[in-house]
């Protein structure tokens, strides 16, 4: 048994030091928002926020998480509520079949948390690990800069994404 | 005075002169006059053309181009033991290139080291390889370098401590260490291997990474190819000193430096990998020829280094895992592709014979596991995902000794947490200023804003 902190709440879960987290995420925790794409690292589908950073959740194994704070996209907003990220991804219907797009929001969530202005070439460098094969990326790229914006502005940050800073 | 006291006087006067005399045209250089920009058209395309892959050759992009600017605009950091030397402009811009400079002003820097206005230059440039560069050659990459955009881009200041920012200094230096036709061809070796040996000594300059350096800096002659360091990067001895679990051939050699990769030593990666890039677009004989010369600077592996990997790789079957936690860590983060029997470079190479694993200097490892290989833009290419994010120094450490224990023969490592910490450091560094395959963080500037 171990303890896994997973957006704001912890769980008791039984998993091997070498479990990937993408797998207890999705099974255990049944927190489905992280994709396994090729459980390589090769495609980004499976990223979530660990301790701030986006991480590959299918080659990150449990024993690393030890202490740590782990954030899905069910933690950044709900359909009621959607986080800012989640809203500008709508707004400019940056989705195609979307299985690439929840992790695409993350790791931009995670540059938009340390960075609030990236330039486009810092989005397209930052989102370098995601593939997306619908080629939405001129969406993608749109729906960044215009998330973004909405964090810039206070009615926009929900409540759900300031507890995931 | 008495008459003897004159006579001493006199003579030290004389010595005197004599000194300052020679300490002057040791160090002087004459300037050479200034020229109009010629006009691109004016050059004879094949010579451009023959420019061009020589540039190739010599890797000349990778020093003379900063990420985020423009081809042989200058500006890259280089880190030395001496402080931090800053490449110059080489594109051809009136004012802060080599828009102004002669064909005689641009043979002079390859061959001596001299600026056009008579400055000598810092052996960061590497003109005690580009000696040997044929004054043919010479011309084309002047009519190539010549021909290119202009762009308007002031040297940055190097930042070096006395008195090593002193250019005067670099007479002395040359004067110990600047040896001048030190390539000779050898009529009992095929053209071929000539051809490589030229390539080598002279444009390719791959001694300037893999050879050891003496204190001043120099390239230590009696260690040829013995391993060398670059940007916070181990370039491997290519030398019978190799840690190459699989000893190279000439095949294999321009397989790797043709197409980046092959399977008994995986993907170029680092600074080699901007070589390679520029590797994969010149005429290929070059390449063999490279190749056909180095294996025999390899020569013929000891008899105990033969089947290393096949030792190394049925050891890692059987290893102890007294290391839980770097085994539980190898199994999710690594074991996925360095095990999962995919061809490179889609697939990860065999560990047993990475070199890696296997060099006396646990750097490579440390930057590849944390930063990883990024996809070249817009082609395919080998990647690997970096794990800065999802590991600490302490967990990439353990991984680092039970990859160590696993996968090679060769003694544990010492120190290799605080080889972790540097390649966390050094290598964000690298990532933001070097030009190639690689992409820049966030501005570090925005780092710390919500």
């Amino acid at each position: 048994m171990m303890t896994l902190k997973v957006n704001g709440r912890e769980h008791q879960v039984n998993a091997e030091a070498d479990t990937p987290l993408l797998y207890v995420l999705r099974e255990d925790i049944k927190l489905n928002a992280a994709k396994f794409g090729c459980g390589l690292g090769q495609c980004g589908a499976c990223t979530v926020i660990v301790d701030g950073k986006a991480v590959l959740s299918c080659v990150t194994p449990m024993v690393l998480l030890e202490g740590k704070q782990v954030t899905t996209l069910e933690g950044l907003g709900t359909i009621a509520e959607p986080a800012p990220i989640q809203r500008a991804f709508m707004e400019e219907q940056a989705a195609q079949c979307g299985y690439c797009i929840a992790g695409m929001m993350m790791r931009a969530q995670a540059l938009l948390q340390r960075n609030s202005k990236p330039t486009d070439e810092q989005i397209r460098a930052e989102l370098e690990p995601h593939l997306c094969r619908c080629g939405t990326h001129m969406r993608i790229l749109r729906a960044v800069h215009r998330a973004a914006r909405l964090m810039d502005t206070a009615d926009a940050s929900s409540p759900a994404s300031r507890s995931a800073r | 005075m008495t008459r003897s006291a004159r006579i001493i006087a006199g003579i030290v006067a004389v010595v005197l002169v004599a000194a300052v005399a020679a300490a002057f045209a040791i160090v002087w250089r004459p300037a050479f006059a200034t020229i109009d920009p010629p006009a691109p058209q004016t050059f004879d395309a094949a010579l451009v053309k023959k420019g061009r892959d020589l540039a190739a050759i010599g890797n000349c992009n990778d020093c003379h181009t900063v990420r985020g600017a423009k081809n042989f605009a200058g500006g890259l950091p280089v880190p030395t033991p001496f402080g931090t030397i800053f490449s110059s402009n080489i594109t051809p811009d009136a004012e802060t290139g080599i828009g102004r400079w002669s064909e005689a002003a641009f043979q002079r820097a390859m061959r001596s080291g001299v600026n056009r206005e008579g400055q000598h230059l810092y052996p960061t440039f590497p003109y005690d390889h580009f000696t040997n560069v044929s004054d043919e050659d010479d011309r084309a990459l002047y009519a190539f370098l010549m021909t290119r955009q202009p762009v308007r881009a002031p040297a940055r200041e190097n930042q070096l401590s006395f008195p090593f920012n002193q250019r005067f200094a670099i007479a002395g230096w040359k004067l110990l260490f600047l040896r001048h036709d030190t390539y000779q061809p050898d009529p009992r070796q095929s053209a071929e291997w000539n051809r490589g040996a030229y390539l080598v000594e002279g444009l390719a300059h791959c001694g300037a990474c893999h050879t050891p350096r003496n204190a001043l800096g120099a390239e230590r002659n009696s260690a040829q190819f013995a391993g060398g360091d670059v940007d916070n990067w181990h370039a491997y001895a290519l030398n019978d000193q190799s840690h190459s679990p699989v000893p190279w051939t000439a095949d294999a050699l321009f397989a790797y430096l043709r197409e980046g990769f092959h399977p008994d030593h995986g993907t170029a990666r680092g600074p080699m990998a901007e070589v390679v890039s520029n590797l994969s677009s010149v005429p290929s004989s070059d390449v063999r020829a490279i190749a056909v010369y180095m294996a025999g600077v390899s020569g013929t592996p000891a008899a105990d280094r033969k089947g290393q990997d096949e030792m190394a790789l049925a050891q890692g079957k059987t290893a102890a895992r007294d290391n839980a936690a770097g085994a539980s860590i190898y199994a999710a983060a690594c074991a996925s592709c360095h095990e999962n029997g995919r061809p490179l470079p889609y697939g990860g190479i065999n560990l047993g014979r990475s070199t890696a694993i296997s060099s006396p200097d646990p750097r490579n490892l440390a930057n590849i596991v944390l930063s990883g290989v990024r996809a070249v833009e817009g082609e395919r290419s080998p990647i690997m995902p970096g794990f800065a994010a999802s590991m600490n120094d302490e967990q990439a450490t353990a991984l680092l000794n039970y990859l160590r224990a696993r996968f090679s023969n060769q003694p544990a490592w010492t120190g290799v947490d605080k080889t972790v910490q540097d390649a966390r450091r050094t290598q964000t560094v690298f990532l933001q200023t070097s030009p190639g395959p690689r992409n820049a963080p966030a501005d570090p500037m925005q780092r710390d804003k919500p």
